[in-house]
């Protein structure tokens, strides 16, 4: 069943939602990374939010004009007109007020989402036309969806995407350097707006699929993710893109084969699956490489200190120090140095004489700032340069 | 409406969104001034899974297990989003819309997939709560006020709020200092020696409680607008701390007492039939005194 699913054999319209649920991803995903770039991702949430108002209102005009009310393309046209809306009110509550960024987006979720829930009730009591499924605007709702909607949505998504791909190189610029972008001739305020637009468009196309109230995870979620990766841009991009499709793709499928499950939740879960698998895999930025990272600068650092230890003749304590020396075979288990150990020493005491000198001549500052007390010499000096510190090092003592 | 059926009927709810907007708006001021505003938003999301988890341990719909589920799913996500901004070295906000996100996602997940269609428990209460129905059918006038026998079927909901008050009142109270301080210059605060870090957990930590209480009442909707647009509006009336969580109360009790009043009595003054949702007026009209104040406040720039 689940195999099905994933190889797109679950029917018309299962297929026709499960490329939708996968091309609005990508869209997300790449549009969601200029708002996490610019350090403005919860601005999507009062976006989302934001739609509700115009959702019930228009189903209202549309029912009280004798039309159907769920006709799918009014309620959207009406969810991205209020959208658009709450964006105009965050913008300007945060330049006309001294309020910050973030009240302005808690005031504007909250009090158009609210609004909006007075008009869902004000639909009931209204009594025109039926507003079941009204509510799942909320949540996102796949399984009864007729194949005319499923395809609009499938083309919307497409369209979502083809503007992402338009915009991509301009977005980038002001995303990551706006100082820069004003500098060479663009109007960074215009761009806001274009990236404003884009998220605008995959709320409206998300929300039958994913909800409203979710689909916020859809644009944060995916370049949080492909961030750990990389440190380019338009690989986060591109990663980015990747995550979010492939959490659409598997989500959509995922809950089409299981029945009864939520479309909505799914994709965020698989979603937030896949950033729990980079935050612990990533190759720099994740847990895993940093724990190993951590262990094997802990075991440099035990490794040379035992070996100070062993030419110096001091008693070694600590347990993971003589396991080290003793797994490298360079102490017996008793603390005493062997063959190779002796060597081993004797070469890090020279190491640490040498750097004693080049540390106390000003002559190698440069060279000296380099001093962790792990860094042999002969990475950081040249030869030549050797052979001028070792002529100052005092004579040759012996190894006990 | 000042009829007999008021007492009933509207005094617990008209007291209830009252002291859940004031409960809300304390701790929201502080939120509001150390740029947190959001913390509010990201604790009533994530309520929501530590409900459904209390349910299905618990069994039935009682208060305690919710509280203690839906305390222990805000810590959690306090924790889960430091460890997120620490770990994968991320900005604060995008860390909170993973965590809060997700969270909500299984909260529905898990709501979809078990057997709660015998008690009253699904995601549209927990956004928009109910307050209409907490009514007190014990009393039968205002008399009933001062009877003990009819005073003992009082609403729970409306003890626990009014406990709740007290105890986020009485903190605001005592820290109020310490608070002040540290909301307005971090860095000076902590040269005066307060734990500026115990200090903005144990806020986070109040707003979690004043949410986790109001949320069973009133649903996640009313909570997000009372943490933000009261204080916000207050905040555009003047330059004082103390100036400005006295607006921000009245602000509360005001959008509490006009949003009820109207979601019940307002459809039938235009001709509609039925009522429409107190937590989304309550809300609305948060809003609507927010603008006026952004358009007209003294202090708004």
């Amino acid at each position: 069943m689940i195999w099905d699913a994933l190889l797109l054999q679950l029917g018309y319209n299962a297929v026709l939602v499960t490329l939708g649920a996968a091309t609005l991803g990508i869209a997300a995903g790449a549009g969601g990374t200029f708002l996490f770039l610019r350090g403005r991702a919860l601005l999507s949430d009062a976006v989302s939010h934001a739609t509700l108002p115009g959702v019930g209102l228009a189903f209202i005009a549309m029912a009280l004009l004798g039309g159907d009310g769920r006709n799918l393309i009014g309620l959207l046209t009406g969810a991205a007109v209020s959208a658009a809306l709450g964006l105009l009110c965050v913008s300007w509550l945060t330049t006309r007020t001294r309020l910050g960024e973030d009240a302005a987006i808690g005031a504007v979720l909250s009090v158009f989402f609210g609004f909006g829930i007075v008009l869902l009730t004000v639909i009931q009591s209204l009594g025109v036309g039926s507003p079941a499924g009204l509510e799942s605007v909320l949540l996102g709702a796949t399984a009864g969806m007729v194949q005319s909607e499923a395809l609009m949505l499938l083309v919307a998504a497409g369209l979502t995407l083809g503007l992402v791909l338009i915009l991509r190189r301009p977005l980038t610029l002001a995303a990551f350097d706006p100082g820069f972008a004003t500098a060479t001739g663009r109007n960074v305020a215009r761009l806001d707006l274009a990236m404003m637009g884009l998220v605008l468009a995959v709320v409206v196309v998300g929300m039958k699929i994913v909800g409203l109230i979710l689909i916020v995870a859809l644009l944060i979620i995916p370049p949080v993710t492909a961030r750990l990766w990389t440190e380019r841009v338009d690989r986060v991009l591109l990663l980015s893109g990747l995550a979010g499709g492939l959490a659409g793709y598997l989500g959509a499928a995922l809950s089409a084969a299981l029945r009864d499950v939520p479309t909505g939740p799914v994709i965020v879960l698989v979603s937030f699956a896949l950033f729990i698998v980079s935050l612990l895999a990533a190759p720099r930025r994740g847990v895993l490489s940093a724990w190993v990272r951590h262990r094997a600068h802990q075991r440099a650092v035990h490794l040379r200190q035992g070996l100070l230890a062993l030419a110096t003749g001091q008693p070694i304590y600590e347990r993971l120090t003589l396991r080290l020396l003793r797994r490298a075979g360079l102490a017996r288990a008793d603390g005493v140095a062997t063959e190779t150990g002796k060597a081993a020493a004797a070469k890090a005491m020279l190491d640490e004489a040498r750097w004693q000198i080049v540390l106390h001549d000003p002559a190698h500052a440069a060279a000296a700032r380099r001093y962790d007390g792990l860094t042999r010499l002969e990475e950081v000096l040249t030869p030549d340069q050797l052979s001028a510190v070792d002529a100052a090092l005092p004579g040759p003592v012996a190894v006990p | 409406m000042m009829g007999a059926e008021f007492v009933p009927l509207s005094l617990p709810p008209l007291l209830i969104g009252t002291m859940v907007a004031i409960a809300c708006a304390l701790p929201g001021n502080f939120l509001l001034l150390r740029r947190q505003a959001l913390i509010g938003d990201a604790i009533s999301h994530v309520v929501l899974p530590g409900i459904v988890v209390a349910f299905l341990l618990a069994g039935t719909v009682a208060t305690l297990p919710m509280l203690l589920g839906a305390g222990a799913a805000a810590l959690v996500s306090v924790a889960a989003i430091e460890a997120i901004r620490r770990l994968g070295r991320i900005e604060a906000g995008a860390a909170m819309g993973v965590v809060f996100t997700t969270m909500f996602a299984g909260g529905v997940l898990l709501l979809e997939q078990s057997d709660t269609s015998t008690v009253h428990l699904d995601v549209e209460h927990a956004l928009y709560g109910n307050l209409e129905s907490l009514i007190w059918l014990d009393a039968t006038g205002w008399p009933s006020l001062l009877d003990p026998a009819a005073l003992a079927g009082l609403p729970p909901e409306l003890t626990r709020m009014a406990g709740t008050l007290a105890v986020v009142g009485l903190l605001t109270w005592l820290f109020w200092r310490p608070l002040a301080l540290a909301s307005f210059d971090e860095g000076f605060a902590r040269t005066q020696g307060i734990p500026v870090r115990a200090l903005s957990l144990g806020l986070v930590i109040v707003a979690a409680l004043a949410a986790v209480a109001a949320f069973d009442a009133v649903g996640s909707i009313i909570v997000i607008a009372m943490f933000i647009c009261p204080p916000a509006a207050a905040r555009l009336m003047t330059n004082r701390l103390g100036v400005q969580v006295a607006w921000s109360v009245l602000f509360a009790a005001l959008s509490a007492v006009l949003g009820y009043v109207l979601a019940g009595y307002g459809p039938g003054w235009v001709g509609l039939p039925a009522s429409v949702s107190a937590a989304g007026m309550i809300a609305t009209i948060s809003g609507l005194i927010l603008a006026a104040a952004a358009l007209t406040g003294p202090a708004r720039r």
